[in-house]
């Protein structure tokens, strides 16, 4: 991992002074334990400010859509997948990014830790290989890393970025063989009924401060349909069924898109779980149209085009 | 006598006789948030927190609130008003920081010649139960912003936790009517108060954080147009969560829902949105993120100051916990007293 961090240093340090790039985004270390925050550089002695680690959670290519410099931008496969999507939607231009590409063993979810230690505060924290120590007032203890990654990279098959212009370091074992959807198939058991009262349940939390929407790099709107007047398509109280469609809606749009960064989820100061109505759309398109986004910046995604031989079955 | 003592065995017991005669509101948790909510019993509640996720603002001023419905008949438009309730409430497990955040809250609501009285007969029937902080966290920085871990100010009574016990102190007349209304409650001993002064002095000594806003006011009235707002706004990706989770921030909406029948609603509001000054005409004074974010940090740390005589920011640490992306607004305000302008 260090030989990843002092790399990617390397890296953006030649870019930089070779004049490729006018900036670079990437992390560094954060004002609290085991979280890091977006780094943006644009003189080569700030190079050394940039750090790899388990905590780089931020999907960064969210910083790139509406911008004029030309862009060099730390990503790992989630990350280096979304901008293909952008790329793909005339959102950004691809000669205007240099994609770090990263390989990536997941990022560790600090709401998972939080949870272990029952509302003890982590005043420090080490990744020691595939272990986290953290230490706190009175307690030290060494956690699994593999017990606390986020959900979406529990099930990634796309640790190496598909898309990128520099590899840093070797290419990491993919597990193609994972099911990523059992959490969808888990919540396809239940009954209508059930699934509603689920989602009502998990949604009453939402406080609509829209981090969800605001750090995913897909919803690059300018006139979001949350903010659009005239017509007002639905409420801005916290009114439950309000809010419901908000998220509903939301999904929907990121649907045949979205990558599973799990930057929505990780971003919800409320703890809802944002990500399983949306895994729900990802397993329509892998079902129906065996495609993934974020693989290609070639292919037409299925969403946005029409093949005389789609199934119509839908049609009676 | 103003210290009394609360075995915690019995909390259910004062609960149950406080719902009797008030609407009472504590600390509920529910998985992994502890949010304040409508209690009718003591089982409900819990006090092992070391901050609610939201602040208690909530209470006083809700994130939707309706200010009056509305019918257009055969007649005209019929309004029907929704006054705010005037039923007693107590407000009970709020942390010092939070309870000194309705002293600030209540310069803006009372302010010059109009008066919420949405927000204020709430706040007038209320009777603020404090909870000290023996734990304070490592993003806690009261201490730098006017309060204290033990802090009274905005509090009637505050409890003091001791071992398997709770140390109470009648702050204010309410206070002591709150007191006189539980004749059960043994007398406290020197013990207990002298005890409850070391923690306190401890919670104090614990607060590492420090931040110093001297001289922030004056030095933001001439960075206006420094080019230190390039950088500091970057990483922000404008979301609610910061203004949301202030206790401070009051910012709010007010829309009508429905046309030919249908409600006038005020709702929170924030100044990291795009449409925060989107004006009629589609010009926006405020057209990125660095002018969001340059307002943020001048209303709490200089134009308040201007209006009201103090910051707006009681240093209870949940902008800095929550942000999605770590921007931690003791960064901005260090870097500016330190900003050769």
């Amino acid at each position: 991992m260090e030989n990843l961090e002092s790399s990617i240093r390397d890296i953006a340090r030649k870019l930089l002074s070779d004049k490729k790039v006018d900036l670079i985004i990437g992390y560094e270390q954060g004002t609290l334990p085991l979280r890091t925050t977006p780094c943006f550089v644009d003189k080569v002695e700030d190079v050394q400010k940039l750090v790899w680690n388990a905590s780089c959670d931020a999907n960064l290519s969210k910083y790139l859509v509406d911008r004029k410099e030309k862009v060099g931008v730390v990503a790992k496969g989630c990350d280096a997948r979304s901008i293909a999507v952008c790329i793909v939607e005339k959102q950004i231009p691809r000669e205007n990014v240099v994609i770090i590409g990263v390989p990536c063993l997941g990022v560790i979810d600090r709401k998972k830790v939080e949870a272990k230690l029952g509302g003890k505060e982590v005043l420090e924290s080490i990744v020691e290989g595939e272990q986290i120590r953290v230490k706190g007032e009175g307690f030290e203890f060494v956690l699994p890393k593999k017990d606390f990654l986020c959900d979406s990279c529990l099930t990634c098959r796309h640790r190496n970025p598909p898309i990128y212009d520099v590899f840093v370091g070797e290419k990491v074992p993919e597990t193609p063989e994972v099911n990523e959807f059992a959490e969808v198939s888990d919540l396809e058991s239940k009954s209508v009924e059930e699934r509603w009262a689920h989602f009502k349940e998990e949604l009453s939390k939402c406080i609509r401060c829209y981090a969800c929407r605001n750090v995913c790099p897909l919803c690059y709107c300018k006139m979001c349909f949350v903010d659009q007047t005239m017509p007002a398509w639905f409420g801005k109280t916290n009114d439950l069924s309000d809010t419901m469609i908000y998220h509903i809606v939301r999904a929907f749009h990121v649907a045949g898109r979205c990558v599973d960064c799990g930057a929505c989820s990780r971003a919800c100061p409320m703890d809802i779980n944002l990500r399983e109505l949306v895994k729900k759309t990802e397993k329509i398109m892998k079902e129906r149209y065996d495609y993934e986004s974020g693989l290609s910046l070639e292919e037409v995604p299925p969403l946005g085009e029409f093949k005389m031989d789609d199934s119509q079955e839908f049609i009676k | 006598m103003k210290w009394k003592v609360l075995e915690k065995s019995k909390i259910p017991v004062l609960i149950e006789e406080l719902t009797r005669e008030y609407e009472v509101f504590a600390p509920v948790k529910k998985n992994s948030l502890v949010s304040f909510e409508r209690v009718s019993s003591g089982n409900e509640i819990y006090l092992g927190f070391q901050n609610t996720k939201k602040p208690p603002k909530e209470v006083f001023f809700p994130q939707t609130e309706i200010l009056f419905t509305y019918r257009v008949g055969k007649k005209g438009v019929e309004i029907e008003e929704h006054p705010a309730p005037r039923r007693k409430r107590v407000l009970l497990g709020v942390r010092s920081c939070d309870a000194r955040s309705f002293v600030l809250l209540d310069k803006v609501f009372s302010s010059g010649e109009y008066k919420d009285l949405y927000y204020l007969e709430k706040r007038k029937n209320t009777t603020i139960v404090g909870l000290a902080c023996n734990h304070p966290l490592s993003t806690c920085f009261c201490t730098s912003m006017g309060g204290s871990p033990f802090g009274k100010e905005g509090v009637d009574l505050l409890l003091q936790e001791l071992n398997g016990k709770y140390l109470l102190e009648a702050v204010t007349e309410r206070g002591m009517e709150l007191i006189e209304k539980f004749p059960w409650l043994m007398d406290a001993e020197k013990g207990d108060i002298e005890k409850a002064k070391r923690l306190f002095e401890d919670a104090e000594r614990a607060i590492r954080s420090k931040v110093s806003v001297e001289g922030v006011s004056e030095k933001l009235d001439r960075m206006f147009d420094d080019p230190m707002w390039d950088q500091i706004h970057q990483k922000c990706v404008g979301c609610a969560v910061c203004t949301y989770l202030c206790p401070t921030c009051c910012c709010f909406d007010i829309l009508d829902e429905g046309t030919n029948e249908g409600k006038r609603v005020r709702i929170w509001d924030t100044c990291q949105s795009p449409l925060f000054t989107l004006e009629g005409s589609g010009h926006n004074p405020r057209p990125s993120g660095k002018e969001r974010m340059r307002q943020r940090i001048m209303h709490k740390f200089d134009y308040v100051v201007k209006n009201f005589g103090e910051g707006f920011c009681v240093g209870c640490g949940r902008c800095i916990r929550e942000c999605p992306v770590n921007l931690d607004i003791r960064e901005i305000v260090k870097k500016i007293s330190t900003w050769q302008v």
